[in-house]
Protein backbone atom coordinates (compact mmCIF):
# COMPACT_ATOMS: atom_id res chain seq x y z
CA UNK A 1 0.00 0.00 0.00
CA UNK A 2 2.83 2.27 1.01
CA UNK A 3 4.90 1.83 -2.44
CA UNK A 4 1.48 2.40 -4.17
CA UNK A 5 0.74 5.24 -2.26
CA UNK A 6 0.68 8.16 -5.08
CA UNK A 7 -1.20 5.91 -7.19
CA UNK A 8 -4.36 5.80 -4.32
CA UNK A 9 -4.33 9.57 -3.80
CA UNK A 10 -3.95 9.84 -7.50
CA UNK A 11 -7.22 8.15 -8.17
CA UNK A 12 -8.69 9.28 -5.22
CA UNK A 13 -8.37 12.65 -6.33
CA UNK A 14 -9.95 11.39 -9.99
CA UNK A 15 -12.81 9.76 -7.95
CA UNK A 16 -13.79 12.08 -5.91
CA UNK A 17 -13.38 15.03 -8.86
CA UNK A 18 -16.47 13.29 -10.48
CA UNK A 19 -18.24 11.27 -6.95
CA UNK A 20 -19.29 14.06 -5.31
CA UNK A 21 -17.67 17.02 -6.63
CA UNK A 22 -18.37 16.87 -10.39
CA UNK A 23 -21.92 15.93 -9.59
CA UNK A 24 -22.69 17.89 -7.21
CA UNK A 25 -21.55 20.96 -8.69
CA UNK A 26 -24.16 20.00 -11.79
CA UNK A 27 -26.97 19.86 -9.17
CA UNK A 28 -25.69 22.80 -7.89
CA UNK A 29 -26.28 24.66 -11.16
CA UNK A 30 -29.22 22.92 -11.99
CA UNK A 31 -31.02 24.30 -8.56
CA UNK A 32 -29.74 27.62 -9.32
CA UNK A 33 -31.55 27.83 -12.66
CA UNK A 34 -34.61 28.01 -10.64
CA UNK A 35 -33.54 31.50 -10.50
CA UNK A 36 -34.42 31.71 -14.29
CA UNK A 37 -37.74 31.50 -13.05
CA UNK A 38 -38.26 34.00 -9.98
CA UNK A 39 -37.21 33.95 -6.97
CA UNK A 40 -40.00 32.15 -5.55
CA UNK A 41 -38.58 28.98 -7.96
CA UNK A 42 -35.51 29.61 -6.54
CA UNK A 43 -36.57 29.88 -2.87
CA UNK A 44 -38.51 26.57 -3.46
CA UNK A 45 -35.83 24.77 -4.28
CA UNK A 46 -33.85 25.63 -1.27
CA UNK A 47 -36.07 24.88 0.55
CA UNK A 48 -36.50 21.64 -0.62
CA UNK A 49 -33.08 20.70 -0.68
CA UNK A 50 -32.58 22.05 2.86
CA UNK A 51 -35.35 19.78 3.69
CA UNK A 52 -33.19 16.65 2.96
CA UNK A 53 -32.73 14.42 6.23
CA UNK A 54 -28.57 14.90 7.51
CA UNK A 55 -28.29 17.56 5.17
CA UNK A 56 -25.65 19.11 7.39
CA UNK A 57 -23.95 15.19 7.28
CA UNK A 58 -23.90 15.57 3.68
CA UNK A 59 -22.68 18.96 3.48
CA UNK A 60 -19.70 17.86 5.26
CA UNK A 61 -18.73 14.24 4.26
CA UNK A 62 -19.95 14.63 0.68
CA UNK A 63 -19.30 17.63 -0.54
CA UNK A 64 -16.96 20.10 2.29
CA UNK A 65 -14.59 16.77 2.83
CA UNK A 66 -13.96 15.18 -0.71
CA UNK A 67 -13.89 18.82 -1.90
CA UNK A 68 -10.82 19.88 0.24
CA UNK A 69 -8.79 16.81 -0.51
CA UNK A 70 -9.19 17.38 -4.58
CA UNK A 71 -8.64 21.00 -4.03
CA UNK A 72 -5.52 20.41 -1.88
CA UNK A 73 -3.88 17.35 -3.87
CA UNK A 74 -4.97 19.11 -7.00
CA UNK A 75 -2.91 22.28 -6.21
CA UNK A 76 0.16 20.01 -5.47
CA UNK A 77 -0.72 18.42 -9.06
CA UNK A 78 -1.36 21.79 -10.44
CA UNK A 79 2.46 23.03 -9.14
CA UNK A 80 4.02 20.18 -10.22
CA UNK A 81 3.68 20.45 -13.88
CA UNK A 82 6.42 22.23 -16.31
CA UNK A 83 3.86 23.85 -18.68
CA UNK A 84 4.94 24.06 -22.18
CA UNK A 85 2.60 24.93 -24.97
CA UNK A 86 5.25 27.65 -26.28
CA UNK A 87 7.05 24.65 -27.45
CA UNK A 88 4.28 22.02 -27.86
CA UNK A 89 1.34 24.13 -29.31
CA UNK A 90 -1.22 21.29 -29.50
CA UNK A 91 -5.18 21.01 -28.70
CA UNK A 92 -4.58 18.43 -25.77
CA UNK A 93 -1.29 20.23 -24.34
CA UNK A 94 -3.27 23.21 -23.99
CA UNK A 95 -6.35 21.77 -22.02
CA UNK A 96 -3.68 20.09 -19.67
CA UNK A 97 -2.47 23.88 -18.95
CA UNK A 98 -6.37 25.25 -18.99
CA UNK A 99 -7.00 22.09 -16.69
CA UNK A 100 -4.85 23.26 -14.13
CA UNK A 101 -5.14 26.88 -14.12
CA UNK A 102 -9.33 26.37 -14.13
CA UNK A 103 -8.35 24.33 -11.19
CA UNK A 104 -6.40 26.63 -9.15
CA UNK A 105 -8.43 29.75 -10.32
CA UNK A 106 -11.92 27.21 -9.68
CA UNK A 107 -10.16 26.43 -5.85
CA UNK A 108 -9.59 30.32 -5.41
CA UNK A 109 -13.24 31.01 -6.38
CA UNK A 110 -15.11 28.45 -4.18
CA UNK A 111 -13.38 29.66 -1.11
CA UNK A 112 -13.96 33.01 -1.64
CA UNK A 113 -17.76 32.26 -2.87
CA UNK A 114 -18.55 29.29 0.29
CA UNK A 115 -17.62 32.51 2.29
CA UNK A 116 -20.24 34.59 0.54
CA UNK A 117 -22.98 32.47 0.69
CA UNK A 118 -22.88 28.99 2.56
CA UNK A 119 -20.85 30.74 5.76
CA UNK A 120 -22.90 33.65 5.73
CA UNK A 121 -26.03 31.46 6.17
CA UNK A 122 -24.37 30.06 9.00
CA UNK A 123 -23.55 32.98 10.87
CA UNK A 124 -26.63 34.60 10.53
CA UNK A 125 -28.85 31.81 10.75
CA UNK A 126 -30.32 32.90 7.35
CA UNK A 127 -33.86 31.68 5.77
CA UNK A 128 -34.05 30.94 1.46
CA UNK A 129 -35.21 34.23 1.02
CA UNK A 130 -32.74 35.91 2.92
CA UNK A 131 -30.00 34.01 1.26
CA UNK A 132 -32.06 34.85 -2.60
CA UNK A 133 -31.44 38.48 -1.66
CA UNK A 134 -28.20 37.97 -0.04
CA UNK A 135 -26.87 36.31 -3.48
CA UNK A 136 -28.99 38.98 -5.29
CA UNK A 137 -27.39 41.52 -4.00
CA UNK A 138 -23.97 40.35 -4.63
CA UNK A 139 -24.78 39.84 -7.92
CA UNK A 140 -25.57 43.48 -8.21
CA UNK A 141 -22.13 44.71 -8.16
CA UNK A 142 -20.69 44.14 -11.75
CA UNK A 143 -17.27 43.39 -10.09
CA UNK A 144 -18.30 40.67 -8.60
CA UNK A 145 -21.16 39.23 -11.45
CA UNK A 146 -17.84 39.43 -13.30
CA UNK A 147 -15.62 36.99 -10.98
CA UNK A 148 -18.76 34.95 -10.78
CA UNK A 149 -18.72 34.13 -14.34
CA UNK A 150 -15.46 33.87 -14.98
CA UNK A 151 -15.21 31.58 -11.82
CA UNK A 152 -18.25 29.66 -12.71
CA UNK A 153 -17.01 29.07 -16.58
CA UNK A 154 -14.00 28.24 -15.25
CA UNK A 155 -15.19 25.73 -12.82
CA UNK A 156 -17.61 23.95 -15.43
CA UNK A 157 -14.71 23.68 -18.14
CA UNK A 158 -12.43 21.73 -15.55
CA UNK A 159 -15.10 19.19 -14.46
CA UNK A 160 -16.04 19.03 -18.43
CA UNK A 161 -12.04 18.18 -19.46
CA UNK A 162 -11.86 16.66 -15.60
CA UNK A 163 -14.23 14.22 -16.87
CA UNK A 164 -12.23 13.50 -20.16
CA UNK A 165 -9.27 12.57 -18.30
CA UNK A 166 -11.36 10.76 -15.86
CA UNK A 167 -12.53 8.61 -18.44
CA UNK A 168 -8.82 8.20 -19.76
CA UNK A 169 -7.65 7.51 -16.10
CA UNK A 170 -10.12 4.50 -15.61
CA UNK A 171 -9.68 3.05 -18.73
CA UNK A 172 -12.85 3.45 -20.00
CA UNK A 173 -11.82 5.46 -23.34
CA UNK A 174 -8.72 3.48 -24.60
CA UNK A 175 -7.68 4.36 -28.14
CA UNK A 176 -7.73 7.83 -30.05
CA UNK A 177 -10.93 7.29 -31.79
CA UNK A 178 -13.13 6.85 -28.34
CA UNK A 179 -11.09 9.99 -26.64
CA UNK A 180 -11.81 12.33 -29.42
CA UNK A 181 -15.65 11.40 -29.44
CA UNK A 182 -15.13 11.86 -25.70
CA UNK A 183 -13.62 15.46 -26.53
CA UNK A 184 -16.89 16.24 -28.43
CA UNK A 185 -19.45 14.81 -25.77
CA UNK A 186 -17.52 17.12 -22.96
CA UNK A 187 -17.47 19.92 -24.83
CA UNK A 188 -21.13 19.72 -25.33
CA UNK A 189 -21.70 19.20 -21.83
CA UNK A 190 -19.54 22.09 -20.76
CA UNK A 191 -21.49 24.08 -23.28
CA UNK A 192 -24.68 22.99 -21.50
CA UNK A 193 -23.42 23.45 -18.29
CA UNK A 194 -22.46 26.60 -18.68
CA UNK A 195 -25.41 27.82 -19.89
CA UNK A 196 -27.19 26.51 -16.84
CA UNK A 197 -24.77 28.66 -14.99
CA UNK A 198 -24.82 31.69 -16.98
CA UNK A 199 -28.53 32.10 -16.96
CA UNK A 200 -29.16 31.23 -13.28
CA UNK A 201 -25.94 34.41 -12.55
CA UNK A 202 -27.78 36.81 -14.52
CA UNK A 203 -31.20 36.39 -13.24
CA UNK A 204 -29.74 36.69 -10.08
CA UNK A 205 -28.55 40.13 -10.75
CA UNK A 206 -31.75 41.74 -12.60
CA UNK A 207 -32.48 44.70 -10.49
CA UNK A 208 -36.18 43.37 -10.02
CA UNK A 209 -35.26 39.78 -9.29
CA UNK A 210 -36.28 40.11 -5.40
CA UNK A 211 -39.63 42.07 -6.56
CA UNK A 212 -40.77 39.41 -8.85
CA UNK A 213 -41.06 37.45 -5.54
CA UNK A 214 -43.48 40.28 -3.91
CA UNK A 215 -45.77 39.88 -6.56
CA UNK A 216 -46.74 35.68 -6.16
CA UNK B 1 28.81 28.99 -59.50
CA UNK B 2 26.59 30.94 -57.01
CA UNK B 3 27.82 33.20 -54.11
CA UNK B 4 28.59 30.41 -50.92
CA UNK B 5 25.67 30.68 -48.82
CA UNK B 6 26.20 29.97 -44.73
CA UNK B 7 24.25 28.14 -42.42
CA UNK B 8 23.70 30.07 -39.03
CA UNK B 9 23.50 28.01 -35.82
CA UNK B 10 23.33 28.82 -32.29
CA UNK B 11 24.00 25.77 -30.15
CA UNK B 12 23.51 25.78 -26.20
CA UNK B 13 26.90 24.56 -24.84
CA UNK B 14 27.84 23.49 -21.17
CA UNK B 15 31.68 22.58 -20.60
CA UNK B 16 30.80 19.98 -17.88
CA UNK B 17 27.91 18.65 -15.75
CA UNK B 18 28.41 21.20 -13.20
CA UNK B 19 29.60 24.06 -15.03
CA UNK B 20 26.82 26.90 -16.65
CA UNK B 21 25.32 26.72 -20.10
CA UNK B 22 25.96 29.42 -22.48
CA UNK B 23 24.83 29.75 -25.79
CA UNK B 24 27.62 30.06 -28.81
CA UNK B 25 26.64 31.13 -32.56
CA UNK B 26 28.36 29.62 -35.66
CA UNK B 27 28.34 30.29 -39.21
CA UNK B 28 28.99 27.13 -41.33
CA UNK B 29 29.29 26.90 -45.09
CA UNK B 30 25.97 25.42 -46.82
CA UNK B 31 26.07 22.11 -48.51
CA UNK B 32 23.45 20.87 -50.05
CA UNK B 33 21.50 18.17 -48.16
CA UNK B 34 22.98 18.73 -45.10
CA UNK B 35 21.30 17.57 -41.67
CA UNK B 36 22.14 18.95 -38.20
CA UNK B 37 24.97 16.04 -37.76
CA UNK B 38 26.69 16.98 -40.71
CA UNK B 39 26.21 20.66 -39.99
CA UNK B 40 28.44 19.87 -36.28
CA UNK B 41 30.62 17.73 -38.31
CA UNK B 42 31.19 21.16 -39.54
CA UNK B 43 31.85 22.35 -36.48
CA UNK B 44 34.48 20.42 -35.70
CA UNK B 45 36.19 20.24 -38.68
CA UNK B 46 36.54 23.83 -38.09
CA UNK B 47 35.92 24.99 -34.53
CA UNK B 48 35.62 28.71 -35.06
CA UNK B 49 32.68 30.54 -33.61
CA UNK B 50 30.65 33.19 -35.56
CA UNK B 51 32.77 35.67 -34.12
CA UNK B 52 35.82 34.21 -35.15
CA UNK B 53 37.60 33.05 -32.33
CA UNK B 54 38.89 29.35 -31.73
CA UNK B 55 36.90 27.44 -29.49
CA UNK B 56 35.83 23.25 -28.16
CA UNK B 57 34.82 21.51 -31.02
CA UNK B 58 30.55 20.82 -30.08
CA UNK B 59 30.49 17.76 -28.37
CA UNK B 60 27.16 15.48 -29.14
CA UNK B 61 26.38 12.25 -29.84
CA UNK B 62 25.11 9.79 -32.70
CA UNK B 63 25.57 6.61 -34.06
CA UNK B 64 23.04 4.57 -36.60
CA UNK B 65 22.04 8.44 -38.41
CA UNK B 66 19.04 6.38 -39.57
CA UNK B 67 17.06 7.55 -37.06
CA UNK B 68 16.90 4.02 -34.90
CA UNK B 69 18.97 4.29 -32.22
CA UNK B 70 17.75 7.27 -30.34
CA UNK B 71 21.85 8.49 -29.36
CA UNK B 72 21.82 11.88 -31.37
CA UNK B 73 18.35 13.29 -29.53
CA UNK B 74 18.37 17.03 -28.85
CA UNK B 75 16.41 19.88 -28.75
CA UNK B 76 16.34 21.81 -32.18
CA UNK B 77 14.39 24.98 -32.80
CA UNK B 78 12.62 24.29 -29.59
CA UNK B 79 11.43 20.27 -30.17
CA UNK B 80 13.12 17.62 -28.85
CA UNK B 81 14.23 15.08 -31.81
CA UNK B 82 16.51 13.18 -33.21
CA UNK B 83 19.92 15.60 -34.77
CA UNK B 84 20.45 12.99 -37.89
CA UNK B 85 16.24 13.39 -39.34
CA UNK B 86 16.41 17.21 -38.97
CA UNK B 87 16.89 18.53 -42.29
CA UNK B 88 19.02 21.83 -42.45
CA UNK B 89 16.70 22.80 -45.46
CA UNK B 90 13.36 22.06 -42.97
CA UNK B 91 14.73 24.54 -40.62
CA UNK B 92 14.28 27.68 -39.76
CA UNK B 93 17.23 29.35 -39.33
CA UNK B 94 19.15 30.30 -37.32
CA UNK B 95 19.02 26.76 -36.33
CA UNK B 96 18.84 26.95 -32.31
CA UNK B 97 20.34 23.90 -30.38
CA UNK B 98 20.09 22.56 -26.95
CA UNK B 99 20.62 19.58 -25.12
CA UNK B 100 17.08 18.03 -23.61
CA UNK B 101 17.81 19.15 -20.16
CA UNK B 102 15.37 16.99 -19.00
CA UNK B 103 18.25 14.71 -18.44
CA UNK B 104 21.49 15.52 -16.56
CA UNK B 105 23.94 17.01 -19.60
CA UNK B 106 27.56 16.10 -19.48
CA UNK B 107 28.83 18.27 -22.05
CA UNK B 108 27.20 20.48 -24.79
CA UNK B 109 24.36 18.26 -26.59
CA UNK B 110 25.57 15.13 -24.57
CA UNK B 111 23.12 14.26 -22.37
CA UNK B 112 22.81 10.91 -19.59
CA UNK B 113 19.93 8.90 -20.42
CA UNK B 114 20.61 6.11 -17.65
CA UNK B 115 17.38 7.07 -16.04
CA UNK B 116 15.50 5.21 -18.70
CA UNK B 117 17.30 2.63 -18.32
CA UNK B 118 16.67 2.44 -14.63
CA UNK B 119 12.89 2.55 -14.98
CA UNK B 120 12.81 -0.34 -17.94
CA UNK B 121 15.13 -2.29 -14.76
CA UNK B 122 11.87 -1.24 -12.51
CA UNK B 123 9.07 -2.12 -14.51
CA UNK B 124 11.14 -5.69 -15.50
CA UNK B 125 10.67 -5.02 -19.61
CA UNK B 126 12.15 -8.48 -20.61
CA UNK B 127 10.90 -11.78 -20.65
CA UNK B 128 12.32 -14.27 -18.62
CA UNK B 129 12.75 -17.44 -20.87
CA UNK B 130 15.81 -18.71 -19.37
CA UNK B 131 15.91 -21.74 -18.08
CA UNK B 132 18.27 -24.98 -17.63
CA UNK B 133 16.55 -27.04 -20.33
CA UNK B 134 14.81 -26.55 -23.72
CA UNK B 135 11.40 -24.61 -22.86
CA UNK B 136 10.00 -25.35 -26.43
CA UNK B 137 8.88 -22.85 -29.04
CA UNK B 138 6.83 -20.55 -27.76
CA UNK B 139 2.99 -19.88 -28.38
CA UNK B 140 2.04 -18.30 -31.40
CA UNK B 141 0.72 -14.40 -31.54
CA UNK B 142 -2.29 -13.58 -33.49
CA UNK B 143 -1.98 -11.21 -36.45
CA UNK B 144 -3.87 -8.19 -34.70
CA UNK B 145 -1.48 -8.56 -31.82
CA UNK B 146 1.58 -8.97 -33.40
CA UNK B 147 1.10 -5.53 -35.43
CA UNK B 148 0.42 -3.83 -32.53
CA UNK B 149 2.85 -5.11 -30.34
CA UNK B 150 5.19 -4.33 -33.73
CA UNK B 151 4.17 -0.29 -33.41
CA UNK B 152 5.22 -0.23 -29.14
CA UNK B 153 8.40 -2.51 -29.56
CA UNK B 154 9.91 0.61 -32.00
CA UNK B 155 10.88 2.24 -28.53
CA UNK B 156 14.53 3.32 -29.14
CA UNK B 157 14.83 4.75 -25.58
CA UNK B 158 15.23 8.25 -27.42
CA UNK B 159 14.10 10.41 -24.53
CA UNK B 160 12.03 12.40 -26.47
CA UNK B 161 9.20 11.73 -25.28
CA UNK B 162 10.25 12.62 -21.18
CA UNK B 163 11.40 16.12 -22.80
CA UNK B 164 8.03 16.52 -24.48
CA UNK B 165 6.15 15.47 -21.64
CA UNK B 166 4.94 18.34 -19.06
CA UNK B 167 4.38 15.76 -16.14
CA UNK B 168 8.55 14.90 -16.32
CA UNK B 169 10.80 17.25 -14.38
CA UNK B 170 12.64 18.24 -11.44
CA UNK B 171 9.41 18.71 -9.25
CA UNK B 172 8.15 15.19 -10.38
CA UNK B 173 9.69 11.30 -10.03
CA UNK B 174 7.32 10.16 -13.08
CA UNK B 175 9.26 7.87 -14.78
CA UNK B 176 8.26 8.96 -18.45
CA UNK B 177 5.70 7.77 -20.95
CA UNK B 178 8.05 5.36 -22.83
CA UNK B 179 8.14 2.58 -20.12
CA UNK B 180 4.22 2.16 -20.42
CA UNK B 181 4.38 1.38 -23.82
CA UNK B 182 7.42 -1.35 -23.06
CA UNK B 183 4.85 -2.53 -20.40
CA UNK B 184 1.94 -3.04 -22.59
CA UNK B 185 4.72 -4.54 -25.09
CA UNK B 186 6.11 -7.20 -22.60
CA UNK B 187 2.76 -7.87 -21.01
CA UNK B 188 1.36 -8.59 -24.69
CA UNK B 189 3.48 -11.43 -25.47
CA UNK B 190 1.88 -14.73 -24.71
CA UNK B 191 4.79 -15.81 -22.15
CA UNK B 192 5.80 -12.03 -21.18
CA UNK B 193 1.78 -12.18 -19.58
CA UNK B 194 3.18 -14.47 -17.41
CA UNK B 195 4.60 -12.31 -15.16
CA UNK B 196 1.92 -9.02 -16.36
CA UNK B 197 0.83 -8.45 -12.58
CA UNK B 198 4.44 -8.04 -11.52
CA UNK B 199 5.25 -5.22 -14.34
CA UNK B 200 2.08 -4.11 -13.84
CA UNK B 201 2.54 -3.39 -9.91
CA UNK B 202 6.25 -1.83 -10.55
CA UNK B 203 4.18 0.43 -13.05
CA UNK B 204 1.97 1.56 -10.57
CA UNK B 205 4.84 2.45 -7.88
CA UNK B 206 5.46 5.91 -6.76
CA UNK B 207 6.13 7.98 -10.04
CA UNK B 208 4.76 5.54 -12.11
CA UNK B 209 1.39 5.75 -14.60
CA UNK B 210 -0.20 7.49 -12.10
CA UNK B 211 2.19 10.66 -12.65
CA UNK B 212 0.47 11.39 -16.50
CA UNK B 213 -1.51 14.30 -16.50
CA UNK B 214 -2.79 13.60 -20.17
CA UNK B 215 -1.35 16.25 -22.16
CA UNK B 216 -0.57 13.74 -25.20
CA UNK B 217 2.87 15.83 -26.22
CA UNK B 218 4.44 11.87 -25.77
CA UNK B 219 2.45 10.59 -28.59
CA UNK B 220 2.71 13.73 -30.82
CA UNK B 221 6.35 14.07 -30.68
CA UNK B 222 7.41 10.27 -30.57
CA UNK B 223 9.55 10.18 -33.85
CA UNK B 224 8.75 6.34 -34.06
CA UNK B 225 4.66 7.17 -34.37
CA UNK B 226 4.39 5.10 -30.84
CA UNK B 227 0.98 4.56 -29.67
CA UNK B 228 1.68 5.73 -26.08
CA UNK B 229 -1.23 7.34 -25.01
CA UNK B 230 -3.05 4.19 -25.89
CA UNK B 231 -0.42 2.39 -24.20
CA UNK B 232 -1.23 4.70 -20.90
CA UNK B 233 -4.80 4.55 -21.34
CA UNK B 234 -4.71 0.63 -21.86
CA UNK B 235 -2.51 0.62 -18.90
CA UNK B 236 -4.78 2.59 -16.76
CA UNK B 237 -7.48 -0.13 -17.35
CA UNK B 238 -5.51 -2.96 -16.53
CA UNK B 239 -4.53 -1.28 -13.05
CA UNK B 240 -8.35 -0.24 -12.30
CA UNK B 241 -9.23 -4.05 -13.00
CA UNK B 242 -5.97 -5.28 -11.29
CA UNK B 243 -6.91 -2.95 -8.73
CA UNK B 244 -10.38 -3.92 -7.39
CA UNK B 245 -9.52 -7.56 -8.16
CA UNK B 246 -6.93 -7.45 -5.64
CA UNK B 247 -9.05 -6.07 -3.00
CA UNK B 248 -11.58 -8.21 -3.55
CA UNK B 249 -9.59 -11.66 -3.89
CA UNK B 250 -7.90 -10.71 -0.49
Amino acid sequence: MSRERSFFNRRLHSLLGVIPVGFFLVEHLFTNYAATKGAQAFVEQVEWIWGIPFITVLEIFFIFLPLLYHGVYGLYIALQAKNNVGNFNTFRNWMFTLQRITGVATLIYVVWHVWETRVQVALYDMNATQLANLTHDILQNPVNLALYLIGLVAAVFHFSNGMWTFLITWGVTVGPRAQRVSSYVWAVVFVLVSYLGISALLAFAQSDFMGQMAQH
Amino acid sequence: MSEQQYVQLIVTRQDGPDSQPYKEEFKIPYRKNMNVISAMMEIQRNPVNAKGEKVAPVQWESNCLEEVCGACSMVINGKPRQACTALVDRLEQPIRIEPMRTFPVIRDLVVDRSRMFNALKRVKAWIPIDGTHDLGPGPRIAENDRQWRYELSKCMTCGVCLEACPNVNTKSNFVGPFVVGQVQLFNSHPTGAMNKEERLEALLDDGGLQECGNSQNCVQACPKGIPLTTAIAKSNRDATVHMFKKWLSN
